[in-house]
């Protein structure tokens, strides 16, 4: 069994990106934390042979959701990541300044259904098949496709980096 | 597909590279990683969950692993031993719960700082015995610990304060295999005709400790 810290070098970027997608880029600092304490806890009795991002994901899918309530029962609740990010207080902290494109991001991700969310982090962030994706969500693999899919066209819809139009942020290949 | 419609994979790089920028400037992935890990760390000490921490230190002799378990030091390494197969035994024997983190090593390596500038003659730490397998090598071991600073005994005057005077070359692999080199001086220890002899961290960093403490 590998040490611990190579868990962490080889998953911790992708987790990241998985909270980051699912919660927004505020929560998912503790989903990630609690995502790894959790993961260290119950790794010495892991299967040598697990997938080891598909077990992280499976747990930071359920971290996740344990932030998402804890949020809903804070006193000062924020219902969503489009508020939070769009919230007047956070743009006035200085340093805290989230830049237009980024906002984009956060703000097309919050729009989405969270099986929508959740699929796309799944399935296309994190790169787990359909199978894996559905035994975290339940449903069908078919169905998990189907909430990738259409997660990936509302997102080519509403997010603009993703555009070619958009010059800054246009991936190579992509200049109309 | 349409003019204003990416392929999957331009939307999928687009989405990658901003989740890893983050919200704010401060907040990309390396930067937040390198949080969280320490963050980990922590809450894994405080948890009681660190079986192992573990972190590096330049030294005259080349880059050491420093290792150790809530009982003491369970491991020091030499670069010239590979750290990745030290790591990957120290998960195989000890417990997989390994993780960086400086500050349970902190004494130790500033004991080890003092010791190459000459400020220090004995290492006072608990030590952790697990990796040394076996009773005579822990044998071999406590009378390594008895070998004062400057001083060098033969691997036959060991065998014989063990108790086994014919376990030479038993007492050369106790050596060889002892996993809290420095600490345990085992690099005290040379051939009968005075040549120093091999050294798990090269016989080069044998001669020179050696030759640290016979200047001091």
């Amino acid at each position: 069994m590998k040490p611990f810290e190579h868990v962490v070098a080889e998953h911790g970027a992708t987790v990241l990106r998985v909270c980051r997608a699912v919660l927004g880029p505020v929560d998912a600092d503790d989903a990630w934390s609690e995502t790894f304490l959790s993961a260290l806890t119950a790794y010495p009795r892991l299967d040598e042979g697990a997938n080891v991002e598909a077990w992280l994901v499976t747990i930071a899918h359920r971290k996740a959701i344990d932030v998402t309530r804890r949020r809903a029962r804070a006193p000062v609740a924020v219902p969503d990541v489009a508020e939070l990010v769009h919230a007047p207080s956070r743009d006035g902290i200085p340093g805290q300044h989230i830049e237009q494109g980024d906002d984009d991001l956060w703000r097309a991700l919050a729009a989405l259904p969270p099986k929508q969310r959740q699929a796309v982090a799944y399935h296309h962030v994190a790169g787990l098949p359909y199978q894996e994706v559905a035994s975290i969500l339940g449903g069908s693999p078919e169905a998990a496709r189907r909430a990738a899919s259409d997660g990936m066209g509302a997102l080519r819809r509403t997010y603009p980096a993703a555009r070619p139009s958009s010059t800054a942020r246009t991936p190579k290949g992509s200049a109309s | 597909m349409s003019d204003t419609s990416p392929r999957p994979t331009d939307l999928l790089a687009s989405l990658g590279r901003d989740l890893d920028r983050g919200a704010t400037p401060d907040d990309d992935s390396r930067a937040a990683l390198s949080r969280l890990h320490d963050r980990l760390a922590a809450d894994a000490a405080s948890s009681g969950l660190l079986d192992v921490a573990y972190r590096t230190l330049d030294t005259p002799v080349g880059t050491l692993l420093l290792a150790a378990t809530d009982q003491g030091v369970v491991r020091i390494a030499f670069d010239v031993e590979g750290h990745d197969a030290v790591l990957d035994r120290i998960a195989r024997t000890v417990s997989p719960r390994v993780l960086r983190s400086p500050a349970r090593l902190d004494r130790l390596a500033t004991e080890i700082d003092e010791y190459f500038a000459g400020e220090r003659r004995t290492f006072d730490l608990p030590l952790d015995l697990t990796m040394a397998s076996g009773p005579f090598r822990r044998e071999v071991l406590s009378h390594l610990r008895d070998i004062g600073y400057g001083r060098t005994a033969s691997y036959a005057q060991v065998a014989v304060a063990a108790g086994s005077p014919r376990a030479v070359r038993a007492v050369g692999t106790a050596c060889a295999k002892n996993p809290l080199p420095l600490v345990v001086p085992c690099h005290r220890v040379v051939r009968s005709d005075g040549t120093s002899g091999s050294y798990a961290g090269g016989p080069e960093a044998k001669r020179l400790l050696l030759a640290l403490e016979s200047a001091a």
